[in-house]
């Protein structure tokens, strides 16, 4: 019963503020441009939150997301730019994107070197997940360190690759703002990573395992579990879907910033608290992920609409995830 | 005999034994004052009633055990005690006055004091800091503690009760049994006059706990009155002067010691006769299985060598520290062997890590379930499965009933009891928490098993089906390798017992030649 509650909780806060905005703000809220420009924003947040979920759920914790996220949008965008026979140490391709054509003006990459420049990013994103994974299996550092240490030194070389400019590609719009079948292509990634990640850790080894580690680390050693193999596969997969929501946020920029995902790691773990997942370890789900997200962003969103500054935002914001997670707590203790 | 009942306090009522019973005055009829009443105490927990019109009491000066399975209400009568819970109905009456607890540390403050089974001490800190926890003397300068001050009381107050610590050994470095006495100072230090003392044994080992013993019959003949919990029947009749066996919520029996032996004890918590305590043994050993050859591991194990039959269940005995569960570590492949070999079934194997012990269908049964068994809050299927999905046909994909089928199976094969297979490990008893361990094991079509510990705090009835469980997969011939610090299940169970001490093995004899003394006297007394 009271299991019950504590899982339909985040839903119902979900609805109540939907159909509060609905009420307050019909002719801007409930438009389906607002709403599709509120998913395809998530869609950043959430397909990092997936792979967060996966690493809260195994007892971990990576703060360098957003830094990861950085990271692999400039290697991304480097990429598409030399493939589209830039000089790479030329000052020019952080120009913006809207002076005229001319000496001035950036490359403008092919097709076929956006989608190499993308899995360039994606692949940047995973291995910038695997080296997190390897760190905290092979040297035994908790996590918590090894990303704060990652955090740092990511940001940095994202900063250092173009001297803390960014790289613009006013081209590469496909994954930000493109439709497929009717529906944005960034939105349509978010499903797929979610209903991919929620299969996995339901009916596959691994993320059966996910749980079983973050529930009694030494129990799932003592069960023949491989734990070191399954962090680094954790950590790798989370840096996949960094890679890919780092050329989505690319995409809807149209230029890899340096700058980005500064504090996303916040959002995203405040996302997964939200959804009922335990930050130590054993519990948590993608649905409730996804609504933690989603919650989130919707109350960014009727804020702006109410006209509520984005720093009171970050006040209610806190608000919430410190209310989420005791009324999670209140509902346990009453369990027990 | 009839079961005393709550309305029997009246002196003129017949009684039996010497059950406690007090006159006007606050005096038990005996001439000793009681020290604690509880009388018709009732807790309901929803739609269960935990204890049902429960009255004890305890003599000062006297140690009074409280036996019963577990979930018979022993831990919700002692958190009632304790000022954890509050009671439906019924009173608490601490030397003739009546308390009413509504904090913990009311308790406290009434001189009641309570030492769990999981301690609660500060390892970090000293003795003599954790004796003085939340009452630190003042020290010279203002905002200071008094270090000096507290570590000469510390000593004082030892050496008044004739315990050997060191005030200033951080208490992390010390041995479980020392640890034990640290909480005994701690409420010796809060002019406690009723200790209770939660399976103080549990992980003690035999020395330790003689030692532990000494020190409760010493605070008794200061005056001191204990209440004391164990599984342990033989501890409780050695130590008890009154004995009360809980079952299902109520006092089913309350005498004292001298009228009570042990297989009478055991008839009350179970409310049935055990004609056995041990299950008659039909397997028959047939070729050997294990074979270890000069085993010597990093963890102080040196030039180990014994071997297993199919079908035979050999014990281990010896001292806790004696590198018993360090044997079973190197051969499931938890710590690395430096030298010697493993044989099963006549080949060799290397074993790397658990993960290459279960494809070599060797099994290992911790000592702590909690630890380094169970995923506590994930279902009871999941824990039974973990390391069998590969030999499930789950390697790629997992089929979440059939997973909760083949559990379902295991749980009544063994009598697991449970809502279902969905449930959390947590919602189960400690019993069948370890029978969910044991079905894991049985799943995975072990055929060398080694149980390390296997009835620590688990009550009588789930003793015996652990027991009989091994005997079942001897039958089905397999190894089996039973460590244990109880001696007398070492005898009522295996063919033969290896003794370990310091790392080595100092003997492999055949249990029906053997003696409990002789093995004691090998896992204790240094030879050369």
């Amino acid at each position: 019963m009271n299991t019950l509650v504590r899982k339909v909780i985040p839903f119902a806060s979900l609805v109540i503020i939907v159909l509060g905005l609905s009420a307050l703000r019909p002719d801007t809220f409930l438009t389906a441009d607002n709403f599709i420009n509120v998913l395809s924003r998530s869609s950043v947040n959430g397909i990092i939150a997936v792979g967060m979920t996966a690493i809260i759920i195994s007892g971990g914790i990576d703060l360098s997301v957003g830094s990861a996220l950085a990271l692999a949008g400039m290697v991304g965008a480097w990429t598409m730019l030399w493939l589209a026979g830039g000089d790479p140490a030329g000052t020019l391709w952080s120009v913006p994107s809207d002076i005229p054509a001319g000496p001035g003006r950036p490359p403008e990459p092919t097709a076929l070197a956006m989608a190499f420049g993308t899995l360039a990013g994606v692949a940047a994103g995973t291995l910038c997940g695997f080296v997190n994974g390897a760190l905290i299996s092979k040297l035994r550092l908790p996590p918590f360190i090894v990303t704060l240490g990652t955090m740092s030194a990511l940001r940095g070389i994202a900063y250092v690759m173009n001297d803390g400019e960014p790289y613009n590609v006013a081209t590469y719009k496909y994954l930000g703002e493109g439709a497929f079948l009717g529906a944005r292509v960034c939105v349509l990634i978010f499903a797929a990573v979610a209903v991919l990640a929620a299969l996995a850790l339901r009916y596959v080894r691994l993320g059966r395992y996910t749980y079983a580690i973050g529930s009694n680390r030494e129990a799932a050693f003592h069960a023949g579990i491989n734990v070191d193999r399954c962090l680094v596969w954790i950590y790798t997969l989370t840096g996949v879907a960094i890679g890919i929501a780092a050329m989505i946020q690319t995409s809807r920029t149209v230029s890899a910033q340096p700058t980005a995902g500064l504090s996303l790691e916040l959002d995203v773990i405040a996302a997964v608290v939200i959804g009922g997942a335990s930050l130590s370890g054993g519990r948590g789900t993608i649905l409730g992920t996804i609504i933690g997200t989603l919650l989130i962003s919707f109350l960014r969103n009727g804020c702006t609409l109410l006209g509520i500054s984005t720093n009171v935002q970050l006040i209610v914001i806190g608000a919430i995830i410190v209310a989420a997670v005791s009324v999670d707590q209140l509902a346990r203790s009453k369990t027990q | 005999m009839t079961p005393k009942s709550s309305n029997s306090l009246r002196p003129s009522e017949p009684t039996t034994g010497v059950p406690p019973v007090e006159d006007e005055h606050g005096q038990d009829v005996r001439g000793t004052p009681v020290a604690l009443e509880m009388r018709g105490i009732s807790k309901r927990f929803g739609p269960v009633q935990a204890l049902s019109e429960v009255t004890f009491h305890v003599r000062k000066g006297t140690i009074h055990t409280l036996c019963g399975e577990n979930g018979a209400g022993k831990s919700t009568l002692m958190k009632i005690l304790a000022g954890v819970y509050r009671p439906d109905s019924g009173s608490i009456h601490i030397h003739g006055q009546e308390r009413t607890f509504q904090v913990p540390a009311d308790a406290l403050a009434a001189g009641v004091s309570m030492i769990y089974q999981e301690l609660d001490l500060a390892q970090d800190l000293t003795v003599a800091e954790n004796v003085f926890l939340g009452a630190e003397p003042a020290g010279f300068l203002p905002y200071t503690i008094g270090q000096r001050v507290m570590e000469s009381e510390t000593a004082r107050l030892a050496g008044q009760y004739g315990f050997d610590v060191n005030p200033r050994a951080r208490v992390g470095d010390l041995p479980m049994g020392d640890c034990q006495i640290v909480e005994v100072l701690k409420a010796l230090r809060r002019n406690a006059s009723l200790i209770v003392l939660d399976e103080p044994t549990s992980s003690l080992s035999e020395n330790e706990a003689q030692r532990l013993f000494t020190v409760v019959r010493s605070l008794r003949e200061r005056g001191m009155a204990i209440v004391y919990i164990s599984h342990r029947l033989e501890e409780v009749v050695g130590l008890a002067d009154d004995i009360s066996v809980l079952r299902d919520g109520r006092v089913a029996h309350s005498a004292s010691a001298s009228s009570l032996d042990i297989p009478a004890i055991v008839r009350h918590m179970v409310g049935r006769e055990l004609t056995e305590f041990f299950p008659p043994r039909k397997a028959a050993a047939g070729d050997v299985c294990v074979q270890v050859e000069n085993l010597s591991s990093a963890r102080g194990l040196r030039d180990i060598s014994f071997s297993v039959r199919k079908g035979e269940i050999v014990g281990m005995a010896g001292l806790v520290g004696a590198g018993r569960t360090e044997v079973a570590r190197a051969l499931f492949g938890v710590d690395k062997m430096t030298s010697g070999r493993l044989l099963l079934d006549g080949e060799e194997v290397r074993i790397a890590s658990p993960a290459d012990a279960i494809r070599q269908r060797v099994a290992f049964l911790t000592e702590d379930r909690t630890r380094t068994g169970l995923c506590l809050e994930l279902p009871c299927a999941w824990n039974i499965t973990l390391p069998n999905l590969e030999t499930l046909g789950m390697q790629r994909v997992i089929w979440p009933r059939r997973e909760s089928a083949v559990a379902a199976q295991m749980g009544e094969r063994i009598s697991i009891k449970w809502s279902g297979p969905g449930a959390p490990a947590t919602s189960l008893s400690g019993g069948n928490q370890q029978k969910l361990l044991i079905a894991r094991w049985l799943l995975a079509q072990s055929r060398f098993l080694i149980f390390d510990e296997p009835t620590r705090g688990i009550d009588v009835g789930a003793k015996r089906e652990v027991y009989g469980l091994m005997n079942t997969l001897a039958e089905e011939g397999r190894a089996i390798l039973f460590i244990s610090s109880e001696l007398p299940e070492l005898f009522g169970v295996t063919d033969r017992i290896l003794v370990m001490r310091r790392g080595r093995l100092v003997g492999d004899l055949r249990t029906s030649e053997t003696s409990p003394d002789k093995v004691m006297h090998l896992a204790a007394v240094e030879t050369n």
